[in-house]
């Protein structure tokens, strides 16, 4: 590697190679959530028949991972990189590896690996297949063809690509600690995320009020329910994300038995499984738009 | 010259626990269809790595086996009219089968004369047969399966070429969007897409493009490989098989190296860093001569030995912050107590419907002690045993448990020694989980033995009070291999347990939450044990009706079902075998037709004895003190009677008019009855 990339190169180069790719660059979506792959840029595109390249930064939100600032390698909001192509490019493979030649990191001087490792999220009704692509022995990306999301199955298959934003910015600027990255133009990761990362730590493990919080996951179910019956799709996926980072509150706080956790799993998995349905529905009263999209795409090619 | 054929399918990597699987099944599924195809060849060759499945089939017939076949057509009354002409029906036959009716000659079936045409078949060339192993490659089976793109077809990952040459012409196989040809991929970065020219240039080519395509020879480099790295550093490596076959089909192009951590880590259990090399990232560890962990490792990597010093760094690097982790959870567990550990226990669920982990430890403590003093445990013994049931699964809360649930009992073990706990006691948490598989070892401690039966007792039943009873393939909590953990430690100590005894004294005794009904599923239960007896009891070869004899006795005591199947097994070559079950399975047949209260004490009464032969089995029976002996013993007596109850029932009508003297003999075979009985029901014996 010549030149070591701050994090913000490293997204930069990323979004620069994967809108080449044809991925069209979002932007983070504005609900707490656990991983990249609730955005509804990939929750939900990923269901149905409509084609959908996107590539996007996703800070993902988990409380029971907070270390109030203090370990070196987990916390409580880390950063995903996300990559969704449907239907899948038959060498995404080729494209994955060539995106990591792009970062500086050369195949032939390290050892990369495809070790298989199957993704479930059952509280969403996800399953896909794929593998962990192992970078000199250290897991930086998870590399998914979906199966099923929201209970339905995937066809076509979208590949997912999610790399581990800070894991990767570790290799390449060769630091053992996360808070002594560069995030760019000489500030670091621990300037901006150390504050937020105790406080987050401390509000999760300590101060969250159980009560509200309860209080609040049933209303979002309630509201979440009441608009996925007006066909309000995307309000109602709203509500559903939030009451994933409500109940993930609650269980950093120890607050969820373990019978009660089975419960509230199985409410998000029903709400879920609704909107995942009920997306398709309205995107089928529309005739699937993006399919003609993509029929007058190949036209022109 | 006869051919070889190569078919190659290449893949997405696959997951290394399978490609030996497939490439195996693929080998056998070719065999089978060139072999019903009527194709001839010498050998299969099998050939894998993770991206790639093939096989060669060596010296392969150019074509199949020309047949001969008799085809049958209509009867002589329907093939030739009234004018002995033939008729359209025989003139079709004969078309159908591509020949004249001249060819046609009739042949007697069953009374009647039929139409018949010899016909030969010659055999279609190799490449047509060939070109139907689409149908082979579809039909591997994998553990899991994934579509792609927009097909409507699974497979273990995406099919990306097949290479298909009968020496060197392509032979042509289409599966989804993928036509075969001769293009093959080299090593992902070290090689370059290739074109084999022939099936016997395939090793080689392939070799030139950094792919090792034969799986063994690959093994043997990485064995060599580890092995001269411990040689040069005086190392004892384990090779352990499944890593072995596992790093092996994660590789194309095998390179061994070590790397090094801090030996500070080296106070962390070994366990634990054992687990974080060998599971987590695939290493092999070394121990010095003294058998003592080393702070290095050793693993492989795909590619060759240039830039090797970055591979070294970057897997240094992970393992360091995994021990960092595990360093971490070590300090902090030992910050608290055990006590702290079981109060958490508490909160956390065995299962939703049975109670909380604490709970469980509760009733083991009370199964325990019962079963201490039914297998005569020291006080010593006792006390650990009890001192261990209230404690044996706090590690189940710990940080180091949470992060490797693998280590539990072993954590377990670890944390009480430290924490003061005796050795026993902490070694029986540990002993608790064993056998953790169908022939794994069993605990080699009295306590530990009892302290896994008493929580796999458990287990089983507060299942079967709430219902959960596994049937068929449906046993998540693997409570069938359980109960044959509880009969095989059971056998091993050679403890006998009656499961009515069991289950009473639990009934009664044992403290549980209001919602568990004990007495619920009794008899399944009972059942269940039985099955696994059963199957104990197949695995130690024992025939079938001799399984069957010995567990159809009412009582369910595992250790006395075994020793009888032994011993019935043992004698079934004596030569008077036959005749010593034919004489007792008569008395248990006759005593079925008494019609007794089975509560009053039964006597015989020699007032009605009409011959001596009476007196003589009265005797014999009651002479054999059946509480006091061994099986082996009972049945030596049992068969010792052989000739006297011959004689008994060739002198005496059991079913005699006097009602009296009928009475007083189904009463005599009634008490000899319940005295064979303790061997189980002999009557299932079969005797030819």
């Amino acid at each position: 590697m010549s030149k070591k990339l701050t994090v913000q190169e490293m997204i930069l180069t990323l979004q620069e190679f994967w809108s080449q790719k044809g991925c069209m660059l979002m932007q983070a979506y504005d609900t707490e959530k656990g991983a990249g792959t609730m955005s509804p840029y990939t929750f939900l595109r990923a269901i149905g028949p409509e084609p959908w390249n996107a590539a996007y930064v996703e800070p993902s939100r988990r409380p029971a991972d907070g270390r109030y600032g203090d370990n070196p390698n987990r916390l409580y909001q880390h950063h995903q990189f996300q990559v969704v192509m449907k239907p899948a490019p038959e060498n995404i493979q080729e494209f994955y590896l060539d995106s990591l030649r792009a970062l500086g990191i050369e195949p032939l001087e390290h050892d990369i690996r495809f070790v298989e490792d199957n993704w479930e999220n059952p509280s969403m009704g996800c399953a896909g297949v794929g593998w962990e692509v192992w970078l000199d022995g250290m897991e930086v990306t998870q590399f998914t063809y979906f199966q099923q999301v929201g209970g339905l199955q995937c066809s076509p298959v979208t590949s997912e690509i999610t790399y581990g934003v800070e894991r990767l910015a570790s290799y390449i600027q060769d630091v053992n600690d996360v808070y002594s990255l560069e995030w760019g133009d000489g500030v670091l990761y621990g300037d901006i995320f150390k504050e937020p990362e105790y406080e987050h730590s401390k509000y999760s493990f300590e101060e969250s009020n159980q009560d509200m919080l309860f209080d609040f996951f049933d209303k979002y179910e309630a509201e979440a329910n009441r608009l996925m019956d007006l066909g309000l799709v995307h309000p109602a996926y709203d509500y559903i994300l939030k009451c994933s980072h409500t109940f993930n509150l609650l269980d950093a706080r120890g607050a969820v038995s373990v019978t009660e956790r089975a419960a509230f799993l199985s409410r998000i998995r029903r709400m879920a499984h609704k909107v995942a349905q009920a997306f398709v529905d309205e995107r089928e009263k529309r005739g699937f738009p993006l399919l003609n999209h993509a029929a007058k795409e190949t036209k022109n090619v | 010259m006869s051919k070889n054929y190569l078919l190659e399918i290449g893949l997405e990597e696959m997951p290394a626990h399978v490609v030996t699987n497939s490439v195996n099944q693929l080998a056998e599924k070719t065999e089978k269809y060139l072999k019903e195809n009527r194709i001839s060849f010498n050998s299969i060759e099998k050939y894998s790595t993770p991206r790639r499945l093939s096989v060669i089939i060596k010296d392969i017939a150019d074509k199949q086996e020309d047949i001969d076949l008799k085809a049958k057509g209509p009867s002589k009354k329907i093939a030739l009219d009234a004018d002995g002409n033939w008729t359209k029906a025989a003139i079709g036959f004969a078309k159908g089968q591509g020949l004249s009716e001249n060819d046609i000659f009739f042949e007697e079936l069953k009374g009647e004369e039929y139409a018949y045409i010899q016909k030969h078949e010659t055999g279609k060339s190799s490449e047509d047969v060939l070109e139907g192993l689409t149908e082979v490659i579809k039909s591997i089976t994998f553990p899991t399966r994934m579509h792609w793109g927009s097909f409507d077809f699974e497979y273990i990952r995406p099919i990306h070429w097949i290479v298909s040459l009968l020496d060197s012409d392509v032979v042509n196989l289409e599966i989804l969007d993928v036509v075969s040809g001769r293009n093959t991929r080299g090593h992902r970065f070290l090689g370059k897409d290739i074109e084999i020219e022939s099936a016997d240039t395939y090793v080689e080519q392939l070799k030139n493009d950094f792919v090792f395509v034969d799986a063994n020879e690959r093994k043997q480099i990485i064995v060599d490989q580890i092995n001269k790295i411990a040689k040069d550093n005086n190392w004892n490596v384990d090779l352990d098989k499944g890593l072995l076959e596992e790093v092996n089909n994660l590789v194309e192009y095998p390179t061994a190296f070590s790397g090094k951590f801090d030996p500070k880590y080296l106070e962390i259990p070994e366990e634990v860093l054992i687990t974080s090399m060998k599971d987590n990232q695939r290493y092999f560890y070394a121990r010095d001569s003294n058998g003592n962990l080393v702070p290095d490792f050793i693993s492989v990597r795909n590619g060759n030995s240039e830039h090797l010093e970055n591979v070294i760094r970057g897997n240094e690097k992970v393992l360091v912050a995994r021990l960092e982790d595990a360093d971490f959870f070590f300090k902090e567990d030992q910050k608290k107590s055990i006590n702290d550990y079981v109060e958490k226990l508490k909160t956390v669920n065995f299962h939703v419907k049975i109670g909380t982990l604490y709970e469980k430890m509760m009733q083991v403590h009370q199964i325990a002690s019962y079963l201490a003093d039914e297998f005569g445990l020291s006080a010593t013994e006792k006390t650990d045993l009890l001192r261990s049931s209230d404690i044996y699964k706090f590690d189940l809360v710990t940080n180091m448990v949470d992060e490797f649930p693998e280590l539990q009992g072993i954590m377990g073990e670890k944390y009480a020694n430290l924490m003061g706990e005796n050795a026993q006691v902490a070694k029986a948490i540990r002993e608790h989980y064993m056998p953790i598989s169908a022939d794994g070892d069993l605990p080699d401690s009295k306590v530990g033995s009892v302290l896994a039966l008493s929580d796999k007792l458990d287990t089983m039943i507060t299942f079967f009070a709430v219902d959960l009873i596994p049937s068929g393939s449906n046993d998540p909590y693997a409570i069938r291999r359980q109960a044959a953990g509880i009969v095989r430690i059971l056998k091993e100590n050679n403890w006998s347990l009656d499961f009515n005894e069991l289950q009473n004294y639990l009934q009664d005794n044992l403290d549980v939450p209001a919602s568990l009904d004990l007495n619920k599923n009794s008899k399944e239960l009972d059942d269940f044990i039985t099955d696994r007896v059963k199957q104990y009891l197949h695995g130690e070869k024992i025939r079938t009706d001799i399984i069957e004899a010995v567990t159809s006795n009412d009582v369910v005591d595992p250790v006395a079902m075994i020793d009888v199947a032994h011993i019935l097994q043992n004698h079934s070559n004596d030569d008077d075998f036959k005749e010593i079950i034919e004489s007792l399975s008569r008395i248990v047949n006759l005593a079925q037709k008494a019609e007794f209260d089975f509560n009053n004490e039964l006597s015989v009464d020699d007032n009605y004895f009409e011959n001596p032969s009476e007196s003589e089995l009265r005797n014999g029976i009651s002479n054999i003190k059946f509480d006091e002996m061994t099986s082996e013993e009972l049945y030596t007596q049992l068969a010792n009677l052989k000739n006297t109850i011959q004689l008994y029932f060739d002198e005496n009508m059991i079913m005699a008019d006097d009602d009296n003297v009928k009475n007083n003999r189904l009463t005599q075979l009634v008490i000899a009855d319940n005295i064979i009985a303790k061997l189980g029901d002999l009557s299932k014996i079969v005797t030819k």
